[in-house]
């Protein structure tokens, strides 16, 4: 009886927690929403002055951009404890599929399927939705692909390896824009404009931001889902599992490489969402974007936030996506305008990154909002330095 | 009767090392047996020849009828050859009714679209696992500590959580290394009766590694001993007591008078 009751208490907790956090992080959402939509117009010159300043609506827009690949990058190093240096590819992937199959890149050929854009205009143009699941299966093959051979490799390999594809990927599209006469990527001049979003019969242009964001917002909303029930399940607790060790694992029937690419594979599924609707939101694909500061900072936003923690690589994420986007060269210009200095403040943003990163080493090893497992696990050591020490 | 597993004519090689030298070993349906020696008898690794770890660099091993020999371990475990570990590798972080479930994994059959979809038959499914852990940590003792992490548990019942997390492989073979490291006599005679329960009551085949002598000699029915890789002697506890090459290669003079 004390068991049963135990245990009633544990779930619903665990339950109300999260669906805590996704209220409050839907109702917020909505409420920027509508402030951006219905009200940010009728506010004083000066209200609006201090929002394009401080929190312009396309600095919200990315940050979600960032979310939803921080999330997913979260799977393969929060969860699987894979550490993958090489993100970018992925994100490279699913941006260069926006690129391809909802653009007028391909003039060659005419296909239109369920977009907004002119029946006229040469080129494949498909559905927003569609391209979504196409970016997101073409990264997650190439997830495959790249993660068969390297999985094998322990951590430290692995990332080398991983950090190789996040290099290799980019170059490829960078100087792909005469692969035996075909033009893959249109090089460094990237492909540009995509095609509008069409959602419910509308037709969201590069300036429809509210709109874009509730839908963006809604795509890291589906991730949030999918991280927190396949956590709950078979395959998330296979994953923690060989997070922790991976020979025990082994020996309890766990096929290690079969586990570890399918969370190599999620993570890129989701990367390569995240590359699609980061070209939907630039309206466009550059290949020099997609460089290797992207993994890091993905990585940095999981590390800050709390590996393994939905709720907590969120608010990392938007953090980080905020100091990067707006927060520093706001700071940056208040303090030049205050002091008459001509500091380029976002120039050190990597500066700045790589100190919190290491000052979170130092003080908070767990990010802002741990998981509670991770919690134990990095303060293990301390009580061993202790205990030896004291002895 | 006929064996469950074994292994015929094993040789380890490490470069030039040899730390297996042709053994050949059986463990008997349902029954207990122990193998034992020195330090650096090769025990060990013998284990991990068991549990497909190590390829040996000759011979085979043969479980159920067929032979597993160069299988990867996660097939030989969720064929039904579970085993604890002599320094215990529990998932730390994890409850200990998780821990027991990660070991179902081979039995339950969550896809990854079914996960995320929340499918009846899959929910169903989970159940029946979480089901199932609670009953074996209820087998092993240790019911009460089914929401605990396993890293709080106490170490006499992180040995108990391992046992349980192997039997949620659905075994015909359980292996133990060294299962009664750091028990005192009281908890080690507990002990005994509890390998007696665990192949009574589930008909498990068991092979334990073990020190202590009261323990090995109380439990097992068959006891077969190696030193420097080689196998020196098997038979019954009386014939192994009594083996003046055991009493001189392991035991001791002073060991062998005592008894």
């Amino acid at each position: 009886m004390a068991i049963s009751l135990k245990r009633k208490n544990r779930k619903p907790k665990n339950a109300a927690s999260a669906r805590q956090w996704a209220i409050t992080l839907t109702i917020v959402a909505l409420g920027i929403w509508a402030f951006f939509t219905y009200l940010f117009d009728k506010t004083p010159d000066a209200v609006q002055a201090w929002f394009q300043v401080w929190l312009p609506p396309s600095t919200l827009n990315e940050s979600l951009v960032w979310v939803i690949c921080a999330l997913g990058l979260n799977i393969v190093v929060g969860y699987a404890g894979l550490l993958d240096l090489g993100f970018v590819a992925f994100w490279a992937f699913g941006g260069y599929a926006a690129g391809w199959f909802m653009s007028g890149f391909f003039n060659q050929v005419n296909i239109h399927f369920g977009s907004m854009s002119a029946k006229t205009i040469p080129g494949i143009h498909l559905s927003f939705w569609l391209v979504m699941i196409i970016a997101a299966l073409i990264a997650g093959f190439f997830g495959i692909i790249i993660g068969a051979p390297t999985l094998r490799l322990k951590s430290d390999y692995l990332a080398l390896v991983t950090l190789g594809f996040g290099e290799i990927i980019p170059q490829v599209f960078t100087n792909g824009e005469n692969i035996g006469g075909f033009n893959l990527s249109n090089g460094t001049k990237g492909i540009s404009p995509v095609d509008a979003i069409g959602v419910f019969g509308k037709r969201l242009g590069p300036f429809d931001l509210g709109w874009k964001f509730l839908i963006y917002f809604f795509l890291a909303a589906c991730m949030v889902f999918v991280s927190l029930r396949i956590r709950g399940g078979r395959l998330g607790r296979a994953w923690l599992a060989i997070r922790e060790d991976e020979l025990a694992a082994s020996m309890m029937g766990v096929p290690l490489m079969r586990t570890k690419l399918t969370a190599y594979a999620v993570g890129a599924f989701s990367g390569g969402i995240g590359g699609a609707v980061y070209a939907t939101h630039v309206n466009g694909i550059f290949a020099e974007r997609f460089n290797f500061s992207i993994s890091i900072i993905l990585l940095a936003m999981v590390v800050l936030g709390g590996m393994g923690n939905v709720w907590g690589v969120i608010v990392g994420a938007l953090l980080m996506a905020w100091i990067n986007a707006t927060g520093l060269p706001a700071i940056g210009d208040t303090f030049n305008n205050t002091f008459h200095t001509e500091i380029n403040f976002p120039s050190y943003n990597f500066l700045l990154f790589g100190g919190i990163l290491v000052l979170m080493m130092l003080y908070k090893r767990d990010g802002l909002l741990p998981e509670a497992r991770l919690k134990m696990i990095s303060h293990e050591n301390d009580d061993e330095a202790s205990n030896t020490g004291g002895h | 009767m006929s064996s469950i597993l074994s292994a015929e004519n094993i040789t380890v090689e490490f470069g030039g090392l040899v730390a297996v030298n042709d053994v050949s070993f059986d463990i008997p349906e349902k029954g207990i047996v122990s193998l034992i020696g020195p330090n650096g008898a090769g025990k060990t690794t013998f284990f991990n020849i068991l549990t497909g770890l190590y390829k040996p660099t000759s011979g085979h091993v043969m479980y159920d009828g067929a032979e597993i020999t160069a299988l990867v371990p996660h097939k030989i475990a969720s064929a039904g050859v579970a085993r604890t570990f002599q320094n215990i590798r529990l998932f730390g972080s994890m409850t200990a009714e998780e821990n027991v479930m990660v070991a179902m994994h081979s039995h339950l059959k969550a896809t990854l679209a079914g996960t995320i979809l929340g499918l009846p038959s899959q929910r169903r499914e989970e159940k029946a696992a979480r089901e199932e852990a609670r009953a074996l940590l209820e087998f092993v003792g240790i019911g009460k500590t089914a929401t605990e992490f396993a890293r709080n548990l106490s170490y006499g019942d992180q040995r108990r959580l391992e046992v349980a997390r192997a039997l949620a492989l659905r075994p015909k073979v359980l292996l133990l290394d060294e299962p009664t490291a750091g028990m005192n006599p009281q908890e080690s005679s507990v002990f005994v009766d509890f390998v007696h329960r665990i192949r009574d009551e589930k008909g498990i085949s068991i092979l334990l590694i073990e020190h202590d002598m009261a323990v090995v000699m109380k439990v097992s029915e068959r006891i077969t001993v190696l030193d420097r890789g080689e196998k020196i002697a098997e038979g019954s506890p009386a014939e192994i007591k009594s083996n003046p090459r055991v009493i001189e290669a392991y035991l001791g003079k002073g060991v062998g008078a005592g008894h």
